[in-house]
């Protein structure tokens, strides 16, 4: 026999408090899992971003345009290796319920500046050549059912009317942090559209989408580009793409922060929790204790005994609430695709998990301890009986 | 015969208080004597006498205000804790009251305990703790959980926990005080055998008249005082 083979049958003397505490490290470490997760779906569009890639848009505020003539202008700045543009489109899916992010775009352009999202060459030829021809991601053509060919019509909100394209092409994300529920379609189409319906509103773009040489040297590019629009009538601001998903995120940082405090939150309650049953537990051996120190045993090895049984219980829950994490994220990420396209347990959640589990299981058992190791051994043999 | 006449516990001017409060109550005063080697000493007293305590200085689990305690030539007063750890292990096996078995544990899981501690191999553990419990007549019961036993065997065991490492001295505190007048017979007996055939030095605290009748001498403590008594 071995003192482990002690300490794991200690573990589960008490069969339904120690299943029971189990049960609540599972919930626990699978709440905070899922909560760590949310907060890297908050920030998957960042970490996605490429830091090769600078964000035009005017200076005033993203619902402003720019003009179309500003292409030009910019590609010949130093340090810009290619310009693409889009504009926000914002159609709806036959219900509100059914969002998805949809931008007019200069397909072939745009999305050579995203090698993340893989498309078949011939679909992008046919979805270049058709002024109605879109692409969306492999996620929204399997949510609604759509295949190469199909008829798509938006409601258009920014842009009033029924708005039809023809779907003509399916990417895929180069890895699965890669969002594969956008939909993309010819700017030409709605800029040949509103010319003819609201002219002044033509000829305009909501942002340009700019590729650096040396993305060492973006900073700079994003200055000059800056400058090279100073005091017109729309200036503009260039930040790189991750500064521009970060400002996003800026206006709903107060969730974040909230929900970050939850997730600590639940990890201090079950800490409480564990720290009680290992306790009560200590509380109770503190005869036995004072056995083992009659027997020769020392300090370290009844702090091996607590420690050890406490981690036991702690770990065996956090492997419980990881198994868990991954099928109830999936569920969750179906669920909510709309708002949380990417929705994957990154591994430095896990991580966080088993650090999380074993601090619990630590700090659970340091009063235990204490108490076991420095109570004199006639005191511990008179707690029997 | 002169080497079981040898002194293996010397007592010189032991004193013991304890404070309750702001008042200090004398336990054991200026206690002084000898025990000799494979002597079956039975220490009596009404309650509150320090039997207990005098049984815990000896046995090396608690400490004296004044005084000293040689056992087989060691000063146990002076020894650190961890030293002193390390002593209990090797030269004091401890027979409870209530036996103190740990119930997850099985009988022969409970008897290996104390030669965890030692360099024993796994082999060697395994015959010690096999010897151990055919001494105690319970080799066929290695197994049985303490809760399988009943209040005689499971004694039975902690005495073959206490008698495995081939200690220097067996103390044992009211060894018979929860047992029915059979089993006490019988672990009376098996105490009684391994002091006259293993030669061991047992010091045995004691209520019941029958369990000290076993014994070779009988001492009585009172008021903290150790009266020389018949034996």
């Amino acid at each position: 026999m071995h003192l482990s083979k002690l300490l794991w049958k200690n573990a589960f003397r008490h069969r339904l408090r120690t299943s029971l505490t189990i049960l609540g490290i599972t919930i626990a470490i699978l709440s905070f899992g899922m909560l760590r997760t949310v907060i890297s779906a908050w920030y998957a569009g960042v970490d996605a971003s490429s830091a090769s890639r600078l964000v035009t848009r005017n200076a005033i505020s993203l619902v402003f345009p720019l003009p179309i003539s500003y292409k030009d202008r910019i590609r010949q700045i130093n340090g810009v290796q290619a310009v693409s543009y889009g504009s926000w489109f914002g159609g709806i899916y036959i219900d509100e319920k059914n969002f998805f992010p949809n931008f007019a775009v200069e397909i072939e352009n745009y999305l050579k500046l995203y090698p993340e999202f893989v498309l078949p060459p011939e679909q992008l030829t046919a979805a270049n050549r058709d002024r109605k021809g879109c692409v969306v991601g492999r996620k929204l053509a399997e949510r609604f059912g759509w295949k190469i060919g199909d008829t798509i019509v938006l409601k258009g909100t920014i842009y009033s009317g029924d708005w039809e394209f023809v779907l003509r092409g399916i990417y895929r994300g180069r890895d699965k942090t890669v969002d594969e529920t956008q939909m993309f379609f010819n700017w030409k189409y709605l800029n040949e559209t509103i010319i003819k319906t609201v002219p002044r509103r033509a000829n305009q773009v909501g942002f340009y989408m700019v590729g650096v040489t040396n993305p060492n040297r973006a900073a700079d590019v994003a200055l000059d580009i800056d400058g090279a629009f100073k005091n017109s009538l729309a200036e503009t601001l260039t930040e790189t793409e991750k500064a521009f998903q970060l400002g996003f995120i800026s206006m709903t940082e107060a969730i974040v922060i909230a929900i970050q405090l939850v997730s600590f939150v639940v990890i201090i309650i079950i800490m409480a929790v564990v720290a009680n049953t290992m306790a009560m537990t200590a509380r109770e051996r503190i005869g036995e204790y004072a056995v083992f120190k009659t027997l020769g045993f020392r300090g370290y090895h009844i702090a091996g005994l607590i420690f050890g049984e406490s981690l036991v219980i702690t770990m065996t829950g956090c492997v419980l609430g990881i198994a868990l994490t991954y099928p109830a994220a999936k569920a969750f990420g179906s669920t909510l695709s709309n708002y949380f396209p990417i929705f994957n347990v990154a591994t430095s959640t896990i991580y966080m998990d088993l650090a999380a589990a074993l601090i619990v299981g630590i700090v659970a058992a340091v009063f235990p301890t204490w108490r076991a190791v420095t109570i004199r051994i006639a005191d511990g043999l008179r707690r029997i009986g | 015969m002169n080497q079981a006449k040898r002194a293996i516990v010397q007592i010189r001017n032991l004193s013991k208080s304890y404070r309750r409060g702001s008042q200090i109550i004398p336990v054991l005063e200026d206690i002084t004597f000898e025990i000799p080697d494979g002597e079956f000493l039975a220490l009596m007293g009404p309650s509150g006498s320090g039997k207990s305590t005098l049984l815990n200085l000896l046995a090396g689990i608690d400490s004296a205000d004044s005084g000293s305690i040689l056992i087989n030539g060691v000063e146990i007063t002076t020894l650190a804790e961890t030293e002193l750890a390390r002593w209990r292990s090797l030269h004091v096996g401890f027979i409870f009251q209530f036996y103190n078995l740990i119930p997850v544990l099985t009988a022969f899981e409970n008897v290996e305990l104390p030669l965890l501690l030692t360099r024993l191999s796994r082999q060697e553990r395994r015959a010690h703790v096999e010897t151990a419990l055919r001494v105690v007549g319970l080799a066929d019961r290695m197994d049985h959980y303490p809760s399988q036993l009943s209040g005689g065997q499971q004694q039975r065991v902690a005495i073959a926990r206490a008698v495995v490492t081939d200690p220097t001295i067996l103390v044992a505190d009211e060894p018979t005080g929860d047992l029915d007048r059979h089993s006490a017979g019988e672990i009376l007996d098996l105490m009684d055998r391994l002091n006259r055939e293993s030669g061991k030095t047992i010091i045995m605290v004691t209520h019941d008249p029958r369990a000290a009748e076993k014994a070779h001498v009988i001492r009585y403590l009172e008021k903290g005082e150790l009266s020389d008594a018949s034996q």
